[in-house]
């Protein structure tokens, strides 16, 4: 009975393309809906430049870590420890840097190092003995929340040198030293939006070339001056302030870097089969328990790299850095269309799940709802946005 | 004639705007074998979801009459109420449960929610003996078989009182034993007066059975056959289901057989888990250029076990013996070695171990060899696109584009995607495990086609499989496993079904 209504090609209208997309672009819409509802609600703190500007600093080390986990979970596994590894590596860095007085790029290396250390010795237990990652990575939770308590002896080690600082806290040098406006970070904002477009109209001239199936071009056109627009409208909110932060180049980059990497080469074609059945890709030749390995090793330096900003963000390693963040992060990549059972999901879903998170969190404090609310508000909207996804996806079928 | 125990009038089913059922008329006779046959799609599993309430009364329009009264089904539990019960073509047992726990599951047999073992017990050694299985109550699912496994269904169903009773492909997975053991137990429950409907691709199975048969095409009823009152031939069946005359089965093909290219030397595998079983015991395999040798056996002979091993040691432990391609001896210690030795394995269970259901046909297409259409583990999607489109087309995988998630495909399509997979991996051996199971007669024919084409172009091809006249049909070598050596080889002209049934039960004697 399906054949029937597969024979029948529906050429792709405006509406009906609209249709069948509206679970990619849903996510995005619903972003846009929450600011401008918390932008109405906060008598319009939220588009600030300043808060803008917080708005990234506090959500750059979720999303750093959201990226990888997106990886984890799409290979069909789950990382708890990351909140932990986190603080653990803020401390190791302290000890480095302020008690050892260690230069910050060696021992920023030497955190990221180690931060893949430990990604690999949980890794291996999930990989190759198949134990399963929801108990290794709570047996690596408890144990580095302890290393972490251990290396800094249960006090607060800080504050860290003015240079490793300049992570979280800094932004891209202003060579005009425009007074009301920085310029750089302004061409810098256009330039990324002008790259995206070129890159955009490249694909589709390329997917019409070997005629595949396309979206409607004056869908095409509106969308992506939407985009454009947007990404310039907030560079420029960003740079009548400060400025772009240091930590959202960071941040942009490894967002790319990820986004090309899980859709357009081998080894992310390879996760997505892993997770999706990995009977089967194992039998299509590819080497399943070597590529789990490596997701978590990866996962293991972000969260290190999320570990450093985080640290360099309060100017302490306190034993309390990262607790609850797996939570965050985790949620990140489900509001973001992630699949518990592997195989589906985004990079850039995850990054606009963070967001989602990270704007709820700046709206609702800007109001003054009360801690104890915000965590009841935010767990209703995580099950809202699976229950929504899941129901999308029965219809569809 | 007594009164029907069964009236199912104009039953019309949509989903959506599409019509699965368009005015289906079924009629059981009391204590009758009902046979329901189609072609994948035809509309059979909708029609026994109508019946069972799975679809509830108001999702469809028609009439069910069920002895006699009228009925509106809101659910299972009231279609099972009256009697009516179906057994899954995917068993519906918990594995690590007992035979017991399992046969009254959702039935348990209790008093003020405490549930009476002894009673459970008993009843159910009564329940097996019924359907002749020596087995202890106490015994797991997951230690069963899949033969026992189905008899075990059919206990349950037996345990609530059965009247008519619906198998979907029972036989589908089990071996020839097993599948005759099955049915004669239906035999036995119709002198016993439970009436049964059972929708099978298998149509010798059928005309050994059944008393009446209910072609669907389509959607709609196109013959209600009566057994009894005319003699029915298989092929008059296949015509009515596919609308056409099939003149062959099996497309005609003139081997032409090349030197000896794939060779396998006294290979011995030992057990997954209990490494002190061996399930290959020192088997040799020789295969030409442009031949089509084929394995049978029976369920458990040690077939896939034997296959896998060989690709990439993807099953067993303490694996020993040679692989040879071109006189030379080839590593295949790992799948991606395999592969590039120009090895193919199509797996017998599509679903499970062929494809990422989830993704495109265009993504499935290339999984096995993704370097060809990516240059610095970028991949180029407008090359994958030219592949899948042209496989597409070569294969005659029935969908809009190549960008239909496989999930929504029938198995006969889904099963030209993994195939698709392994000739793009360009492989100079291909090792069919079970090609055509699950697939409608139609789809058969297009895959022995592309069987048939492959060994032309001077493939080796070895083919798995249960159904024998597939293989007499096919090969032009037929090698027979059992317990894990090979007992008997015939030439395709000098095998028949009996010559190589024989030489597997008289191996066992020995």
């Amino acid at each position: 009975m399906t054949t029937t209504n597969l024979e029948t090609k529906n050429p792709t209208s405006g509406v009906s393309f609209l249709k069948n997309n509206l679970r990619e672009y849903g996510l995005l819409i619903s972003l846009v809906a929450i600011m401008v509802f918390f932008q109405m609600m906060t008598d319009g703190t939220l588009f600030q430049p300043l808060n803008l500007t917080n708005l990234i600093l506090q959500n750059s080390y979720i999303i750093v870590m959201a990226l990888g986990m997106l990886l984890v979970i799409v290979a069909g596994h789950i990382d708890l420890s990351v909140g932990s590894v986190c603080g653990f590596i803020g401390a190791v860095a302290a000890v480095l840097m302020v008690e050892y007085e260690m230069h910050f790029v060696p021992a920023t290396l030497i955190c990221l190092i180690l931060g893949g250390a430990i990604g690999a010795a949980q890794g291996y237990w999930v990989a190759f003995y198949k134990i399963p990652s929801f108990i290794v990575t709570l047996a690596g939770m408890l144990v580095f929340k302890g290393l972490a308590l251990a290396v800094l002896g249960g006090s607060s080690v800080g504050p860290f040198p003015a240079d490793f600082q300049l992570l979280s806290t800094g932004f891209i040098p202003d060579p005009f030293s425009g007074e009301n406006l920085r310029v750089l970070s302004l061409v810098v904002g256009i330039l990324i939006a002008l790259g995206l477009l070129i890159s955009k109209v490249r694909d589709r001239a390329d997917r019409i070339k070997h005629g595949m199936d396309n979206e409607p071009t004056a869908f095409f056109v509106l969308k992506n001056l939407v985009f454009v627009a947007m990404i310039a409208a907030f560079s420029y909110l960003l740079s009548s302030y400060k400025g772009l932060p240091n930590v959202l180049i960071v941040m942009l980059l490894l967002m790319f870097a990820y986004d090309f990497v899980t859709s357009k080469t081998t080894v992310g074609r390879r996760i997505y089969a892993l997770g999706g059945n990995e009977k089967a890709a194992r039998l299509s030749g590819i080497k399943t328990e070597r590529l789990t390995f490596y997701t978590f090793i990866n996962m293991g330096v972000l969260a290190a790299l999320a570990g450093l900003i985080f640290a360099a963000r309060l100017n302490t390693a306190t034993p309390k850095a990262g607790l609850g963040f797996e939570l965050d992060v985790i949620a990140a990549c489900f509001i973001g269309g992630a699949s518990a059972s592997g195989g589906v999901g985004k990079v850039l879903g995850a990054v606009i799940g963070a967001f989602i998170m990270g704007v709820m969190n700046n709206g609702m404090s800007i109001m003054g709802i009360g801690i104890d609310w915000q965590q009841v508000i935010k767990g209703l909207v995580l099950l809202g946005a699976v229950c929504i996804d899941v129901y999308n996806k029965n219809k569809t079928n | 004639m007594a009164d029907p125990i069964l009236e199912m009038r104009d039953i019309t089913k949509a989903f959506h705007s599409v019509k699965a059922l368009n005015n289906v008329n079924l009629t059981v006779q009391a204590g009758q074998i009902h046979a329901i046959v189609g072609e994948n799609g035809a509309g059979k599993s909708t029609l026994m979801k109508v019946l069972s309430g799975v679809y509830p009364a108001g999702d469809y329009e028609g009439e069910i009459k069920f002895l006699g009264e009228p009925c509106r089904f809101r659910g299972i539990a009231d279609s099972e109420h009256k009697g009516i019960i179906i057994i899954h073509q995917e068993l519906a047992l918990v594995p690590l449960l007992s035979i017991t726990e399992n046969i009254f599951l959702g039935n348990e047999q209790a008093k003020y929610g405490v549930i009476d073992w002894n009673t459970s017990f008993l009843k159910t050694q009564v329940l097996l003996k019924k359907v002749g299985l020596k087995e202890s109550p106490n015994t797991l699912i997951t230690n069963l078989g899949v033969g026992k496994q189905q008899l075990i269904e059919i206990a349950k169903a037996l345990s609530k009182e059965v009247k008519l009773l619906i198998l979907d492909e029972p036989t589908a997975s089990l071996n020839e034993t097993d599948s005759d053991a099955l049915l004669d137990l239906l035999l036995e429950l119709k002198r016993q007066g439970i009436a049964c409907i059972l929708i099978s691709h298998k149509l010798n199975e059928i005309s050994k059975v059944a008393d009446a048969i209910t072609v669907l095409r389509d959607g709609t009823t196109v013959a209600s056959l009566d057994c009894a009152q005319e003699s029915i031939s298989e092929d008059k069946v296949i015509k009515h289901m596919v609308g056409r005359e099939m003149a062959d089965r099996y497309p005609k093909r003139t081997p032409n057989i090349g030197d000896t290219v794939f060779e396998v030397k006294n290979w011995q595998v030992h057990h997954d888990v209990h490494a002190d079983r061996k399930v290959i015991k020192g088997v040799d395999l020789h295969v030409k250029r442009g031949e089509i040798v084929g394995i049978a056996g029976l369920m458990g002979a040690g077939r896939t076990e034997l296959a896998m091993s060989v690709f990439g040691r993807t099953y067993g432990q303490g694996i020993s013996g040679e692989v040879l391609l071109h006189g030379k001896v080839i590593d295949t210690s790992t799948v991606q070695k395999a592969i590039n030795h120009g090895i193919a394995y199509v797996t017998e269970d599509r679903k499970g171990y062929g494809l990422v259901l989830d993704e495109t046909i265009a993504w499935n297409t290339t999984l096995a060899n993704l370097e060809a259409v990516s240059s610095h583990m970028v991949i180029d999607e407008g090359a994958e696109f030219k592949v899948a489109e042209d496989y597409r087309q070569k294969l005659n995988i029935r969908s809009p584009n190549v960008f239909a998630r496989t999930i929504n495909l029938s198995g006969g399509n889904q099963q030209k995607v993994v195939l698709s997979k392994w000739l793009f991996s360009n492989p100079e051996v291909l090792i069919l495990d079970e090609p055509t199971r699950g697939i409608d007669v139609g789809a058969k024919y297009e895959i022995y086609t592309i069987i048939a084409q492959l060994a032309n172009e001077g493939k080796c091809v070895i083919m798995i499989s249960s159904e024998m006249p597939e293989l007499l049909g096919m090969c032009d070598r037929i090698c027979v496993l059992n317990e894990g050596a090979f007992v008997a080889e015939f030439a395709a002209a000098d095998a028949t079904q009996e010559k190589i049934m024989r030489s597997i039960v008289t191996s066992g004697v020995n």
